[in-house]
């Protein structure tokens, strides 16, 4: 009785290695291709872009990149002067532009995403078109709708310009995106209009998967509705919720089509991507603009580690 | 369409071993009537030779052009063989562009104004034909000077000012969008060239003078910002920190501005039919600061052949035809583009058109080039330093002190360890 479970068992560790062994080699081959792919779209521009970050490629000169080092970065000339990328006060500015504009919008988005799913996930008239209806935003191509919002903005023909003054809050020759105060809020209403849709579809799939039983529970003790909510919905949809946030945020920090197309490089409004391509595109300094697109890199690592952190926290804490 | 497909797939299997035609791409113009005028004249040259020229799309801005033709000829494409080029690439741009110095008759060249002809030579290459020239100029609605006792355009940026602030007092009360003077005040090229003239007018010199040295540092800049600063908001709208060219223009052309600073091409926008202030345009010389005299900043478009181009002796025929003074004539008389040749300024089809090409003809021979020579590869780079200070005064973020100190150290930075 002792015996006979022991005997097999190092004949079935055994088999199993060799199976197991099979299998990863299986495993290898079939995953080989893919691994090839990422190596290829994802790991060799990343490296390029790394190595080029510590040259001074320009690419209106035709030269070839020479080696810099960490000029880019820092670098003091004889005169005293930093001119590399983490002394200039436009990289700091535009840092601090997209973490305002991507926190506060992607706050709000949440809280309004948040309101439509749960409207539209309840058992309301006209359900279907409604949500049809939410997604408009959504689908419009970004620059379309920028151009639109800028000509909605416009001083003398724009529709909330037009509002402003006859609320008293505008004067002739006033607009909203024209002031450099106001600008990177005009900015963040434009983005939640956008993105709420995405929001809302986000968490709406959330609450579908909660099951209905939970909250026929909930009546049946004489849960209040705003118990039901706090105890049932917002637990359960957590994890959709965070899902949610996290790609929301990495990408409203590498926005740069709507601010772009609504005010160009003005400072008040440059984010993180726009200064990228000041440096690559309109300067033509592919080595510069490399380095910033290294910093960049790490600025949105930074907050995936620190989202990562606080969701397993969280799951930690639930359980 | 679909016979056109038809007729264009049979013509390459069939037809084109045949044929001699090719197919020029050409990146030309988009601002006002910019596209068309431009297509009509490829179109002409393509019907004479029985080639065939297409005509790109391109951004309206100038920036957002070179940001893509830079690109393009970094990449070493050869899609596009004739690209519209401004004045301030040949430094940025040049080599990847065809030296034309011996394809290009020098008997042709020599027409056009030597400056041009000079500002185009990149390393010894000829790389763009001259083909039209600006310069700013200051555009008033001769109908309301009249209305409000003014005998002529002003003369400095005093009475610009003060008669911008009588004019708009007076139309505020029928027109409550009416603004005295708009201009182009958004962050970008347009901006650098604006606040050039100013500058230069108040004789606070070109930025950096033509041996690198950054001269902005001086009491005329100051000058010159504080009273720039002191007309966004009283005869400026505070918005005028989001127009380009065309966003001026649009509201000038509206009837809601009294005065405008722009290039030529509005004048024969704003006279054509449908535009509410036909007939009612005067157009003179930017007005005198400090200085004592006014100062229009050298703008201007050249014709250039991709270095790639894989039909370079079609597209150098095309760039020729384009810049003959025929071709220049047409243009300038349909719209109003200032030709590059200084015999067409005494032609009185041109003046019949375009009344002021004749007393203004100093204006574009004088005008003030921007310091693309001195600077060199990073040309683009000290302009946006120079658009951000001024606009960074424009809307009030910084005080002329403040912005010119920190541009001053944005300059030096850029400059590192020379231009």
């Amino acid at each position: 009785m002792l015996d006979s479970p022991d005997t097999p068992a190092p004949a079935k560790r055994g088999r199993g290695g060799i199976l197991e062994r099979r299998r990863a080699r299986t495993a290898l081959w079939l995953l080989l291709p893919t691994l090839f792919a990422i190596a290829l779209v994802a790991g060799y521009p990343l490296f390029r872009t790394i190595y080029l970050s510590f040259t001074d490629f320009n690419i209106s000169t035709g030269d070839e990149p020479h080696w810099v080092g960490l000029e880019n970065y820092w670098n003091v000339t004889e005169d005293g002067v930093n001119i590399g990328l983490l002394a200039d006060p436009a990289w700091w500015s535009s840092v601090w532009n997209t973490v305002v504009l991507s926190m506060v919008s992607v706050g709000t988005e949440t809280l309004f995403g948040l309101g439509f799913a749960l409207v539209i996930n309840s058992k309301i008239k006209g359900r279907g078109l409604l949500r049809t209806a939410i997604l408009v935003p959504w689908a419009i191509p970004t620059v379309v709708s920028a151009q639109m919002w800028s000509w909605m903005y416009q001083d003398s023909l724009g529709i909330v310009s037009s509002w402003g003054r006859h609320l008293g809050l505008l004067e002739v020759g006033q607009s909203v995106v024209a002031n450099p105060n106001s600008a990177l809020w005009a900015l963040v209403a434009v983005d939640v209009w956008k993105t709420t849709p995405f929001m809302a579809l986000l968490l709406l799939a959330g609450l579908q998967s909660i099951p209905a039983d939970l909250y026929e529970a909930a009546r049946v003790d004489g849960a209040t509705r705003l118990q039901q909510f706090r105890r049932i919905t917002l637990p359960l949809l957590a994890p959709a919720l965070l899902v949610a946030v996290i790609f929301r945020t990495l990408d409203a920090l590498r926005i740069f089509d709507m601010p772009y197309v609504m005010k160009g490089n003005a400072p008040e409004t440059m984010t993180m991507s726009m200064y990228a391509r000041q440096q690559m595109i309109d300067n033509a300094q592919f080595g510069m603009g490399s380095s910033v697109s290294v910093l960049i890199f790490l600025v949105i690592m930074m907050f995936t580690v620190a989202y990562v952190t606080l969701s397993r926290v969280d799951v930690e804490g639930t359980r | 369409m679909k016979t056109t497909i038809a007729l264009t797939v049979l013509a390459l299997f069939t037809a084109a071993p045949a044929r001699a035609g090719v197919t020029l791409s050409f990146a030309c113009d988009s601002t006002g009537k910019g596209y068309e005028i431009c297509k009509a004249g490829a179109d002409a040259w393509a019907a004479k030779t029985g080639n065939t020229v297409n005509v790109i799309q391109v951004p309206n801005e100038t920036g957002d052009r070179l940001a893509l033709y830079q690109q393009q000829l970094a990449a070493g494409s050869s899609d596009i063989d004739i690209y519209m080029i401004d004045v301030v690439w040949p430094g940025l741009i040049g080599v990847h562009l065809l030296d034309l110095s011996n394809l290009v008759p020098a008997k042709e060249v020599s027409a056009h104004f030597p400056a041009i002809v000079q500002n185009n030579t990149f390393n010894g290459k000829l790389v763009g034909i001259p083909w039209f020239t600006d310069a700013g100029v200051l555009y008033s609605r001769s109908d309301l000077l009249e209305k409000y006792g003014f005998h002529s355009p002003p003369k400095t940026w005093d009475e610009l000012a003060s008669m911008a602030k009588k004019i708009q007092a007076g139309e505020r009360g029928a027109n409550p969008l009416f603004q005295g003077f708009v201009f182009q005040g958004k962050n970008y090229e347009g901006l650098t060239c604006d606040a050039l003239e100013w500058l230069a007018s108040f004789g606070g010199g070109t930025i950096i003078d033509s041996s690198g040295k950054i001269t902005i540092n001086n009491p005329h800049t100051l000058e010159m910002l504080k009273t720039v600063q002191g007309w966004v908001g009283t005869i400026t709208p505070e918005a005028v920190t989001t127009y380009a060219e065309e966003d001026a223009r649009n509201v000038w052309q509206a009837g809601n501005a009294a005065f405008m600073r722009n290039w030529p091409y509005a004048y024969a926008l704003g006279q054509a039919d449908g535009s509410a202030i036909k007939g009612k345009i005067t157009v003179s010389a930017l007005p005198a600061g400090a200085s004592g005299h006014g100062a229009s900043t050298l703008g201007g478009w050249q014709l250039a052949v991709n270095a790639k181009s894989k039909h370079a002796k079609e597209a150098v025929e095309l760039v020729r035809y384009l810049t003959s003074p025929e071709e220049e004539k047409r243009r300038a008389i349909q719209g109003s583009f200032s030709p590059t040749i200084a015999s067409l300024y005494k032609d009185p089809d041109i003046l019949a058109a375009t009344p002021f090409f004749g007393p203004l003809y100093d204006v574009f021979v004088n005008a003030v080039a921007r310091p693309a020579t001195a600077t060199k590869a990073k040309y683009n780079q000290a302009s946006s330093a120079f658009a951000n200070a001024v606009y960074s005064v424009l809307t009030k973020k910084q005080t002329p002190e403040e912005a010119v100190n920190a541009l001053q150290s944005q300059l030096t930075r850029v400059k590192g360890k020379g231009w």
